[in-house]
């Protein structure tokens, strides 16, 4: 038993790394046609890490694609394709960063009140497609992304000064208004500067989303559910509201995913509030198979990536290799995967042939004695 | 089990250096602040980076011409797409760290960052476009009265068009952008207010696409043309490329922006479309501010460009429309109103 499941153990990391290895050569293939040194690059991000401010830019940077990954993988567990995280991350953020701005409370409800906020309307948004599919059966890929493209132009809108925005004199910005100090969530004051305190939340969820889905019975509904719909119903899961549920959750966590931004940094929401958090989520979440673990690895890798990409602008080289170097680990992901899944099942087919034909011999011998 | 093996080693060597990668602990403290004040300028763009035609470009021109003049060595950084504050902050730090002075912020998105980062190099000009909310001893705001240039292209819009309807198009909808509807309109209806004004905005933030895809300007352009405009305006970066096309296709009259699009090579082939260009002097703006620190007399505060410097203008490079006497003396007598404060041109729609 033990064997088997450091077999498996084996055969799970052996996808991520084959991808990272693959998408790695492909990258140095890349910068070696374009002419340019295939190691440099690599030495100047190595270099950039060094520096202390660098250090903790990641590290907020990976908080935030943590919880994003989490939201999306809540979706992936449940057979869910939630391509809406951006939306629903935006249009959180947004409604908390008003009602954050408009009320006065004390430190610890204030900030309770934002973060309550966020799920609510990230839940919500998610919720209208887990709604339209359990109801109408609209694949919610479909209903999730035509939800962003609604929720930026609500957005544009809310955003305006007529509205429930406001535009700073002598700026050619317009923001929510600021949040007052009782609703900023301290942080960890380093040297290189201060670590987010929702980045802890962010981890400590990772623990929340293992448990819950390997430890309760919640969980093992949604994972039959996501395995198979029709064997889960027969055996006495309401699929449906599974679904709706599932949504539910994904988007609550995907309007967690502004709150390190908005409560450590920024205080507002305005027009250069980061954009595609989610749909780097997505690239996350399925590098990381789903696991809180290896969410973790795979968002501090991709925050790596991001982060010290900007040095090599200023070295002459073009910072865009990062972002095909992300791009290469998608493609490289979806094919290892196949390809691990194949060799695993081969694997099992070869040990199950093996001990038939054993269990065959000895039958024989027990025949012939 | 030898397969398993051969992939668990390579996978155990990636992890490893995956881990070394991601777990590095180094604290070493970056501090190579060297001080030499003498020939280094750096510029960090705004969404589009170089290359948008418009905005950004004026930027560069701006060092390039500094580069060349001033014998100062010119330093870029574009902006990763998506980016949030922290990586503006963490941009300007390593431009100034560098050793750059002065350090510009192109686009108002900077602000924030830049009240954060100057207060730490007191020694460092920061430059900071579009933006006066924040300031301080060493930061010079370098704005522009957009909605003046506009103006004068209204009034130019009013007297040109035939079928009294005329088409703004705004690449995103900003309050930056707006300032350009709103001289543009205030132009044309001040002129003659009959003429119908078609406005329409490509795409809405955080979708910056209206600054960079002229498909959209295209399509814009010609539902306006449609519905009977005959002159039509496009503030919308490399996106209003586009409309310059359908409009200079279907033989009306363009209006450019930014720089005096009727010189640009990529719009050669519409050049005798293009009425007139609003420009706006970035590269002048960018050119004095490296000026001001190299002469050690760094500018601070407000700098405002307007019509009566030529920060503002409306380009005369189309014979077909200097020789149009009466609308030029129409924007004449316009610009001389305004700087004479005979009229207000207002900045919000």
């Amino acid at each position: 038993m033990k064997k088997f499941d450091k077999d498996r153990l084996l055969l799970g990391l052996a996808g991520p790394v084959l991808a990272l290895v693959v998408a790695f050569l492909l990258t140095s293939v890349v910068l070696l046609l374009s002419g340019l040194s295939a190691i440099e690059p690599y030495e100047l991000m190595f270099q950039q890490l060094e520096f202390t401010d660098i250090q903790v830019l990641i590290i907020n940077q990976t908080g935030i694609y943590y919880l994003a990954a989490l939201a999306v993988a809540v979706g992936f567990r449940m057979n869910l394709f939630n391509i809406g995280v951006d939306g629903q991350y935006r249009l959180a953020v947004m409604l908390a960063a008003v009602v954050g701005a408009a009320v006065d409370l004390p430190g610890p409800l204030h900030i309770l009140l934002i973060v309550l906020v966020a799920m609510f309307v990230g839940a919500m948004w998610a919720g209208i497609a887990g709604v339209l599919k359990t109801t109408r059966g609209v694949s919610e890929v479909v209903s999730t992304i035509m939800l962003n493209a609604i929720a930026t132009s609500l957005i544009a809108w809310m955003i305006l000064p007529a509205n429930l925005g406001q535009q700073p004199p002598g700026s050619n910005q317009l923001n929510t208004g600021e949040i007052p100090e009782s609703g900023w969530f301290p942080g960890l004051q380093l040297d290189g500067g201060e670590i987010y305190g929702f980045t802890f939340v962010a981890f400590a969820l990772g623990i929340v989303y293992w448990f819950t889905l390997n430890r309760t019975r919640f969980g093992f509904d949604l994972r039959a559910t996501g395995a198979s719909q029709s064997a889960a119903q027969a055996s006495g899961v309401d699929a449906k509201r599974m679904v709706l549920t599932a949504m539910l959750i994904s988007g609550a966590v995907a309007g967690l995913a502004g709150m390190p931004m908005l409560l450590g940094q920024t205080h507002t929401y305005s027009l250069s509030f980061p954009v595609g958090v989610g749909f780097v989520g997505i690239t996350i979440a399925l590098l990381g198979r789903n696991n809180p673990v290896g969410i973790f690895f795979a968002s501090l890798l991709v925050a790596f990536l991001d982060k010290t990409a900007e040095g090599l602008d200023l070295a002459g080289y073009p910072k865009e290799i990062a972002q095909i170097m992300q791009g290469l680990i998608v493609i490289a992901v979806v094919v290892s995967y196949e390809l691990v899944r194949q060799y695993g099942l081969r694997r099992q087919q070869q040990k199950v042939g093996e001990e038939l034909a054993a269990q065959a011999r000895k039958n024989k011998e027990v025949a012939a004695a | 089990m030898r397969r398993i093996t051969r992939i668990a080693t390579v996978g155990i060597a990636s992890t490893a250096l995956a881990l070394s990668v991601t777990a590095c602990g180094s604290d070493s403290s970056s501090g190579s602040g060297s001080d030499d004040n003498g020939g280094k300028a750096a510029i960090a763009y705004d969404i589009g980076g170089r290359g948008d035609q418009s905005f950004n470009d004026a930027a560069y021109a701006g060092l390039v011409e500094a580069e060349e003049e001033l014998d100062v060595q010119g330093t870029e950084a574009e902006p990763s797409e998506g980016e949030g504050d922290p990586d503006k902050v963490q941009r300007l730090t390593t431009l100034a760290r560098a050793g750059n002075n002065p350090v510009i912020g192109v686009g108002f998105a900077y602000a924030p960052a830049i009240a954060e980062v100057a207060p730490k190099f007191p020694d460092t000009t920061f430059g900071l476009i579009d933006d006066t909310s924040k300031t301080g001893p060493n930061i010079a705001n370098l704005v522009f009265n957009e909605e003046q240039g506009s103006y004068l292209a209204g009034v130019a819009a009013a007297k040109v068009t035939e079928s009294d309807t005329v088409g703004f198009i705004g690449g995103v909808e900003t309050p930056l952008i707006k300032k350009f509807e709103a001289g543009f309109v205030q132009g044309v209806k001040d002129t003659n207010k009959d003429v119908n004004v078609k406005v329409q905005y490509l795409t809405q933030p955080p979708d910056f696409g209206g600054f960079s895809k002229p498909d959209l300007g295209k399509a814009a352009a010609q539902g306006q043309l449609d519905a009977g405009a005959d002159v039509i305006y496009a503030a919308a970066g490399l996106a209003g490329a586009g409309a310059i096309e359908a409009t200079a296709n279907a033989g009306k009259w363009a209006i450019g922006v930014d720089s005096d699009q009727y010189e640009q090579e990529g719009l050669a082939a519409y050049k005798e479309r293009i009425l007139t260009s609003v420009t706006k002097n970035v590269s002048g703006a960018v050119f004095n501010l490296i000026k001001s620190v190299q002469d050690g007399d760094p500018q601070n505060g407000e700098i405002r460009y307007g019509l009566e410097d030529d920060g503002v203008a409306l380009s005369l490079s189309n014979p077909a429309f200097t020789e149009m006497t009466d609308v030029i003396e129409a924007v004449d007598k316009a610009k001389a109103d305004i700087i004479a404060g005979r009229i207000t041109v207002k900045t919000a729609p």
